[in-house]
């Protein structure tokens, strides 16, 4: 069974009296482990797509099954716990709290679990030392270079072991050099077994994964796997 | 677990705001800071005055009926013009009390004039001179401080003897003992065989100790005291006091000749008329008080409810970091929450202090104390008014969608 299986989804917004189709009728399903890229122009509904999958949002029609829990109509509550559980966000400007410092932000998806708090610091510290910020703990955001910033997002978007990691044009912020560096970051995490979607409009960041989703109109144009040679072709 | 975790993070979240925002954060609690000093003031303020009274008022012997033409509280001009053609409470009544009372610990009679008391060259001018028996002391709460009381056979007899209130004692004698000496009371002389402990004065107006107690035969012979008399009878124990004053009263109306259906043309006299009417005034006081500083803080409260407010629009894209990351509403409304009742019980602790501060000069004028439980009262109103005021705003933030939340700049 796919870890994500989205059937027949619409969403729509009113706007005053006007109704807006952001999604019009998607199926598209996800298996564990995959590396998929959403890619699409600006109103084509790659955004209400993202926050559908990241359970932020609730379609209008149709049937998201995650993990095998069905989503689509849970209320406000459960949402929140099947994000706290499932999903690792990772966003275009970062989405630190400015006022805490690395590990307090990396730590915060674990208070809303619950977890103890000694068991949640080392479990936060680990994160950051796997994305290579064992020395940058108590350093608030501020105090931290974009690429920095972005990989502490990373980790508190790894730290709850999540079934699925959700990035909102990850390198949307970052100089060229350094977005290469988060690519090859989700790649490595990719190549550990994590399953990985990545919402974009660069071709390039988009040839990082092993499948490409193209929206146009709130629909799905193609979904085609992305070749291996044309992923070697990306500059390194 | 996951919900102290909350408020937790909750607290420290509100701490780094407060930090954040020093300034706004202190006129913020400016309005909880003044409404925490009336309450706390307003109480400590009703307490002493209670305190105070309650102190006065137990001179007069909880258990102790006074017989007497004059009610203590009369409240109307008709009922003074009734009482006042009233008849006399006379010597043979106090004897008939006297001897048919069987619920009395001690019955003693009171009559009282005033006049000038001397000794050698020095003079008080106007001393209340009670004439009594060897039970007043009972009857009235006194306490010898050196030499004795009455006895029986004295007043009995009727001898010329005086026990001195405090007052009197340090007035005319300084430097020597006032035991044996003779003193002049109205021309009067009078040999002193005790002196009294000191008993304060009665509600600020007139002192207990500014008094003498004579024999009360002596009274009548010396000064040609004739009526009017007081007749004072300690129940046997607080329990029987009613029981001992419906006897009191079937007594007396014997005595007066009252017909059945008549009313009494005497009043029983007890410390619990002070309390009941002065009860009834304190409680509006008290209520008036409520009122006033529940005020003050509903205004404080708009205060915070208007800067929390402010703080959730600032912070709207927090607010959808947090629920991003899984924060349910009830993380999100605990922690703003936390950061209201955190505001006002800062407040509040600066208004404590403020009022201990305002204490030390209440207290030239009541017997005012900082108690534990106005420190409690204090510390939970503003805790409360925080929780209340801050419940509105931090709903709003809880009830935020995520994805707007994320979309604010």
């Amino acid at each position: 069974m796919s870890l994500i299986a989205l059937t027949n989804i619409a969403r729509r917004y009113q706007m005053g009296t006007e109704t807006i189709h952001a999604l019009r009728d998607v199926t598209l399903n996800i298996d564990r482990g995959e590396y998929v890229a959403i890619m699409g122009p600006s109103g084509s509904g790659k955004s209400t797509l993202m926050n559908l999958l990241g359970c932020l949002d609730s379609p209008t029609e149709g049937e998201f099954v995650l993990n095998g829990v069905k989503v689509s109509e849970m209320d406000d509550n459960d949402l929140a716990e099947v994000r706290n559980r499932e999903i690792g966000f990772v966003f275009q400007s970062f989405n630190l709290l400015p006022r805490s410092d690395a590990l307090h932000n990396v730590e915060l998806p674990l208070i809303y679990s619950g977890m103890p708090s000694d068991k949640r610091r080392e479990q936060a510290l680990g994160a950051l030392q796997n994305v290579g910020l064992g020395d940058r703990i108590h350093h608030r955001p501020n105090e931290m270079s974009g690429g920095q910033r972005q990989r502490v997002a990373i980790a508190r978007a790894l730290v709850n072991n999540p079934s699925i990691i959700l990035a909102d044009e990850p390198t949307g912020n970052l100089d060229s050099k350094t977005g290469e560096e988060i690519m090859a970051l989700f790649e490595a995490l990719s190549e550990k077994g994590n399953t990985i979607i990545v919402v974009t409009h660069e071709e390039d960041v988009a040839r990082h994964a092993r499948r490409i989703v193209r929206i146009r109109d709130g629909l799905i144009a193609s979904d085609e796997a992305v070749r291996k040679t044309e992923r070697e072709a990306v500059p390194a | 677990m996951r919900v102290f975790s909350e408020i937790y993070e909750g607290l420290r979240i509100s701490l780094a705001a407060l930090r954040a925002n020093k300034m706004r954060s202190a006129l913020a609690t400016i309005g909880i800071v003044i409404g925490v000093v009336t309450v706390t003031l307003m109480n400590t303020a009703i307490n002493g005055i209670n305190e105070a009274f309650k102190q006065n008022i137990a001179a007069l012997g909880s258990d102790v009926l006074f017989v007497q033409r004059w009610p203590w509280m009369m409240n109307s001009h008709e009922e003074w013009v009734k009482v006042s053609r009233r008849k006399e409470v006379t010597w043979q009544q106090y004897e008939t009390v006297a001897r048919e009372m069987t619920l009395a610990k001690a019955i003693a009679p009171g009559a009282g004039v005033d006049r000038p008391v001397k000794y050698k060259n020095r003079q008080s001018n106007s001393v209340g001179i009670i004439g009594s028996n060897e039970q007043s002391d009972q009857t009235m709460s006194l306490t010898v401080r050196e030499g004795r009381y009455l006895t029986a056979a004295e007043s009995e007899g009727g001898r010329p003897i005086a026990v001195l209130g405090y007052q009197v004692a340090t007035n005319l004698f300084i430097g020597e003992s006032p035991l044996g000496k003779k003193i002049k009371a109205g021309g009067q002389t009078l040999e002193v065989v005790g002196v009294l402990e000191p008993k304060g004065t009665f509600l600020g107006e007139f002192s207990w100790d500014n008094r003498i107690v004579v024999p009360v035969r002596f009274l009548a012979n010396a000064y040609r005291f004739r009526n009017d008399y007081e007749i004072q009878v300690k129940a046997i124990s607080q329990e029987k006091l009613k029981e001992a004053e419906e006897e009191l009263r079937g007594i007396m109306r014997r005595a007066r000749r009252l017909r059945p259906g008549e009313a009494d043309d005497f009043a029983i006299n007890q410390q619990e008329m002070f309390l009941t009417t002065f009860n009834r005034v304190a409680g509006m006081i008290a209520a008036g008080g409520i009122f006033i500083t529940s005020l003050s803080l509903f205004v404080g409260g708009i205060g915070i409810m208007n800067i929390m407010f402010v703080s959730v629009a600032e912070r709207t894209r927090e607010i959808g970091i947090r629920k991003a990351i899984g924060a349910k509403r009830r993380a999100i409304l605990l922690q703003f929450l936390s950061e209201a009742a955190g505001i006002c019980l800062l407040g509040g602790l600066l208004g404590l202090g403020i009022a201990t501060g305002a204490m030390y000069g209440i207290r030239k004028f009541i017997p005012a104390t900082m108690s534990l439980n106005i420190i409690l009262i204090a510390i939970g109103v503003s805790v409360v008014t925080g929780l209340v005021s801050g419940f509105l705003p931090a709903w709003r933030a809880a009830r935020m969608n995520p994805v707007d939340a994320l979309r604010a700049e």
